[in-house]
């Protein structure tokens, strides 16, 4: 870091110089407490709910099929854990892949419409469309015409997560500096370099955006998916295993179900907040700590 | 060190005929600007903001096409050997320093090994031989600029456009810059259209100053500064700069009317 300006030096006079560095050494204490607390916290909330919920399963003495204890809740986990790791690998797989088939093609569309307006006015109210349909409505009608359940569930899954990368990436094409595309139209760039060398970095830090929300939103679409296929459909992603437990009335499984859905859920989150932070965070404001 | 020839017998390079540059077909921007760019001129373009001067700057960069008039290169070319730089740094901020500054060969398909020389020799001239690998946003303001200035250099250009490169900068970065800017063109006996509001500047940097009116935009005086360069801090304080000064100062106030702004009285 080259800059040494420092914005709080400009509160006291030069001569109150000690007080600024007890000043100071007030500030650091408070970050290093702060940056504790962000952890610890949440930490402690979450040992706090758990305590709650058991206590209150005990002392209630709640039958398990209505509300089992949250260590009854880890003792399914670990026993049924042969058939929910199976199905936790099949939600990841069609998530990953609905998400890899969102990016390219919401991508490629995006890299359309950055170069041809015709195309952007002909087939953007269409993704708008295909967005704001509730996809739990879409569903049911793609799994009578695609006869693979798989295909149908990527299709799905597919269909959220697209548009949040399209448009964020659409964005971020068209967001180049306005003096960096006159500069590049002075040293005669064709359209291939601009869009190679200033386009697509400048939209780097939408698309990553929108891959973070299109990440959540594909795990949301091939669970939501699998529930409308439901237990005559391939069978045996997560959801289904949930639908199925609630059949049984094995409330503790579905309990375990939807902590498996949650914690894929928050690894979605957090690798593609890592991928965004790696790619970014030597030249992007958003990924840079700022000191002082 | 490249020796300047005298003003009237330097080679021209670029001729403006009778520009006129009209915005939505009433609007004009620029009427019937003359100009005649020789080689190792140093070009003020001064005037109020709206008089156009950007607007020259954009038509000689081929950024537009005169509505009446020509724009024509000595050399039959297109111009396409420019050096620009603009009033932001307008750096790619996912780009190193040096990468940046390669960025002009980059566009004509030489790679970065091939130039990597070049492009460590012209961070050197403009003092940044340590910062090649440094990210835009590690900068200060100045060193941005002088980034943007070693990527104008870098094909050494024949003509240098320069719109208001310095205006966002504070004063004393704002002088160090004229200084080391004035060091570089005697260096490199480039040719600059340097456009600025301010009469000092101007008159500290440029052997020409084309004093610019508003609505319509044109060119209403020119003013030859004949300080030999390298100019320093003594010109800087000396009669003869303070005499220009006042010159071009009373110029922009005929040109606008009469409506002269405070911070450009001399005193």
């Amino acid at each position: 870091m080259i800059t040494t300006e420092s914005g709080t030096n400009m509160r006291r006079p030069a001569d109150a110089a000690p007080m600024i560095d007890a000043d100071e050494a007030r500030r650091a204490r408070r970050k290093r407490i702060e940056a504790v607390a962000q952890w610890l916290l949440p930490l402690v909330v979450l040992a706090l709910t758990i305590w709650g919920w058991d206590r209150l399963v005990k002392v209630n003495d709640i039958p398990h099929y209505i509300l089992p204890a949250p260590g009854r809740v880890v003792e399914t986990l670990i026993a049924d854990w042969g058939t929910l790791s199976v199905s936790l690998w099949v939600t990841l797989k069609i998530t990953l892949m609905a998400l890899a088939a969102a990016v390219i093609g919401g991508v490629g569309l995006a890299i359309l419409f950055a170069q041809s307006r015709f195309a952007e006015m002909s087939l953007f109210p269409y993704a708008v469309i295909l967005q704001v349909t509730p996809i739990i409505s879409i569903a049911p009608l793609i799994f009578i015409y695609v006869d693979s359940k798989l295909v149908a569930l990527l299709i799905c899954a597919w269909v959220v997560a697209f548009f949040p990368i399209l448009s964020s990436t659409t964005t971020g094409l068209k967001s180049a500096d306005h003096n960096l595309t006159d500069l590049f139209s002075i040293y005669r760039a064709s359209r291939w370099q601009r869009l190679i060398h200033l386009q697509l970095p400048s939209a780097l830090p939408y698309f990553l955006n929108g891959l973070r929300i299109g990440g959540g939103l594909s795990l949301i679409g091939a669970v939501v998916a699998e529930y409308v296929a439901g237990t005559g459909g391939i069978g045996s992603g997560l959801a289904f295993r949930i639908l199925e437990a609630s059949y049984r009335l094995n409330i503790p499984r579905m309990f375990a179900g939807l902590l498996l859905i949650a914690a894929l859920g928050v690894a979605i989150y957090g690798a593609t907040s890592l991928i965004s932070w790696l790619a970014l965070r030597k030249w992007h404001e958003s990924a840079v700590k700022r000191d002082g | 060190m490249t020796q300047t020839q005298p003003i009237g017998q330097r080679p021209p390079i670029l001729r403006m005929q009778m520009v006129d540059k009209t915005f939505n077909g009433s609007v004009a921007a620029l009427r019937r600007m003359n100009l005649t760019v020789n080689e190792g001129d140093f070009i003020s373009l001064l005037g109020p903001s709206g008089c156009g001067k950007s607007t020259a700057l954009r038509l000689i960069a081929g950024l537009m096409q005169p509505t009446a008039g020509r724009i024509i290169w000595e050399d039959g070319g297109a111009g396409d050997n420019l050096g620009v730089v603009f009033q932001e740094p307008t750096l790619m901020p996912w780009a190193t320093v040096a990468r940046n500054v390669a960025l002009p060969f980059k566009l004509r398909g030489q790679p970065y090994r091939a130039v990597k020389d070049r492009v460590e020799e012209v961070l050197a001239l403009v003092g940044l031989e340590r910062f090649g690998e440094a990210y835009p946003r590690e900068l200060s303001g100045g060193m941005k600029m002088r980034v943007s200035i070693a990527r104008a250099l870098v094909t050494r250009p024949r003509l240098i456009l320069m719109d208001e490169p310095f205006a966002a900068l504070d004063e004393i970065t704002r002088q160090k810059l004229n200084n080391d800017l004035l060091d570089l063109k005697t260096k490199m006996g480039s040719t600059v259209i340097f456009v600025t509001h301010s009469v000092f500047e101007s008159v500290f940097l440029s052997d020409r100053i084309l004093i610019m009116a508003p609505r319509p935009g044109r060119v209403v005086r020119e003013i030859t500064v004949d300080a030999p360069y390298p100019r320093d801090l003594t010109f800087r304080t000396s009669m003869d700069y303070a005499a220009h000064a006042r010159t071009a100062s009373d110029a922009l106030m005929a040109a606008m009317g009469g409506e002269l702004l405070e911070e450009e009285v001399p005193t």
